[in-house]
């Protein structure tokens, strides 16, 4: 089965790439699927959001391209290599802000710098630069007890960036935010996605979030995860928060809301009979 | 500040009334000095102390104290990261930690004398042992209890696993250190007393001994006062310092 994408991808070489991924954790009660035969291609400079409801295996697809978790069967690739370990081409952004409380704002965005054995001294102008971008400048030498959590989220962002990685992974990074705030960040990631152009594979369980940022949104099954859907989202950018509203923007969101309800069907045996 | 200030106000309103209390008890009922010395005896002895024939005592039990307490926390802290570290260390060790720590360690003390004699050796080990257990279960506890979250963030970024000990799980594990540090300054001085009473040429513990033996109750009264004001200090001392290394967590909103 080929998915939409895999067809109309030649335009852009492939910088991320799930090859029929399978991953089975290994419990006291036995295994438990994560993920089965999933493919998802990502190209340079392209924004791909996966949807999936909770539990389905986004997180599980997040450690395997970061090489914190080894595939059980075929295999992820980043441009074009097996991935087997943490690689310094990816970028991650977690869920929670995960920022150290003993550092600093730039001391926290410099830590993959230190970690990767690279030249501190090099990177600071960067990470400077970095944390003008997410329009944290003021606050290089303050700690993160000292920020607000969209403002903490925002260090993790240009932390998951200062090593210049081609692909940034970013699992749920505003669902512990305040829907107000979440529409900021959802704003402020398009823009720092437009000026730097990365490639991201955005993990969300909001649909609207999804439609908004992405080129690409792929649909997960529930567990095990399975690829779906994978719809393409050719609003023009920069895309404005009231375009939320227009029609286009609607038809998308009301087509991956369809996907979600079937889902619920199809796990309700009584429900799909009827 | 100003409940700070309220505190010490009040504490010195109370503590001057228990005094007169005390001194009005003892010269109203006529009590003994051998049983219950006055205030007034009690500050004579202190002073007299103080004014020489102590300082020998008191160097000898606080330098015993802080090189025990530096050693056992020291050594708490080096073992307590490679058994948090090592599950095969951890394997092995852990029982033999557990029958330890089962052990009251004053218990210790006499043999301790016997193989290491009336000096300062005696005693550091003896506060050393005492001082272990505190630190050394929190340096584990908190190790371990490393956010999940922060070990993928580091392992994401390629960390070595000597960056991750430094950088992430020991700052991450500070504060229930320096928790563990705080019980074992008391402790410490403890079992400098301890070892003291059963058996050493100086400190404090041999001057209530020996003022026990000549029944100078005032000179006891005076180096308890002492000794609680030492005690007050070092614990004063270390929760300033846990305060200033650990500031993220009295930061914390
Ligand atoms: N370390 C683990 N051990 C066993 N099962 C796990 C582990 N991590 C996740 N799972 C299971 O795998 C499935 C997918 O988890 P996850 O990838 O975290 O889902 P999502 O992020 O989509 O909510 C869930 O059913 C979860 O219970
Ligand atoms: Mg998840």
């Amino acid at each position: 089965m080929k998915t939409q994408h895999e067809e109309d991808a030649t335009a852009l070489p492939s910088v991320l790439r799930f090859d029929a991924v399978g991953l089975n954790y290994k419990t006291r009660s036995g295994t438990t699927t994560a993920l089965e035969g999933l493919n998802i291609d990502i190209a340079e400079a392209e924004f791909v959001s996966v949807l999936g409801p909770s539990g389905c295996g986004k997180s599980t697809l997040m450690k395997i391209a970061s090489g914190l978790l080894p595939t059980t069967s075929g295999s992820a690739k980043l441009s074009g290599q097996v991935i087997t370990g943490p690689n310094p081409e990816v970028g991650v952004v977690f869920q929670q802000p995960t920022l150290l409380p003993w550092k600093t704002v730039l001391e926290n965005v410099l830590m993959p710098i230190r970690s990767l054995g690279l030249p501190q001294k090099q990177y600071r102008s960067r990470a400077m630069q970095l944390l003008d971008l997410v329009n944290l400048s003021d606050f290089a030498n303050n700690y993160p007890y000292e920020l607000s959590g969209g403002m903490q989220q925002r260090v993790g962002i240009a932390r998951g960036l200062v090593h210049d990685p081609k692909v940034l992974l970013m699992d749920e990074p505003f669902a512990a935010l305040d829907a107000m705030t979440r529409e900021t960040m959802m704003g402020e990631l398009q823009r720092i996605w437009m000026e730097t152009r990365k490639s991201v594979l955005f993990i969300t369980h909001s649909i609207p979030e999804a439609v908004f940022l992405s080129d690409r949104v792929v649909t997960l099954s529930q567990r095990p995860g399975r690829v779906i859907d994978d719809l393409r989202i050719d609003l023009p950018r920069p895309r404005q928060l009231q375009d939320m509203t227009s029609a286009e923007f609607g038809a998308h969101s009301a087509r991956l809301r369809q996907l979600f309800v079937d889902m619920a069907k199809s796990a309700d045996p009584q429900e799909a009979t009827a | 500040m100003k409940a700070t200030l309220q505190n010490i106000g009040l504490f010195l309103i109370s503590g001057t009334l228990l005094i007169l209390f005390w001194q009005f008890w003892v010269v109203w009922f006529e009590v003994p000095s051998y049983f219950l010395p006055s205030p007034e005896a009690t500050g004579e002895a202190l002073l007299y102390g103080l004014s020489g024939p102590y300082y020998p005592h008191i160097w000898a039990t606080l330098s015993a104290t802080l090189y025990g307490y530096v050693l056992g926390c020291g050594l708490a802290i080096v073992t307590g990261v490679i058994v948090a570290e090592t599950p095969l260390v951890e394997k092995i060790l852990t029982p033999y930690i557990v029958a330890l720590q089962a052990i009251p360690k004053v218990a210790l003390a006499p043999l301790i004398i016997v193989w290491f004699g009336y000096g300062l050796s005696s005693k550091v080990i003896m506060v050393a042992m005492i001082c272990f257990f505190p630190v050394f279960v929190n340096v584990v506890v908190g190790i371990k209890a490393t956010d999940a979250n922060l070990i993928s963030l580091f392992r994401a970024f390629s960390a070595s696993r000597w960056m991750m000990l430094w950088h992430l799980k020991l700052p991450g594990a500070a504060s229930m250190i320096f928790a563990g540090l705080q019980v074992s300054i008391v402790f410490a001085l403890i079992g400098t007393i301890v070892t003291e009473f059963v058996a050493s040429k100086l400190g404090l513990g041999v001057l209530i001994s020996s003022s026990m033996t000549n029944l100078n109750v005032a000179n006891m009264f005076a180096i308890i006062v002492l000794l609680a004001v030492l005690g007050i200090a070092l614990n004063e001392i270390m929760r300033v310092v846990h305060r200033r290394v650990v500031f993220w967590e009295s930061n914390r909103n």
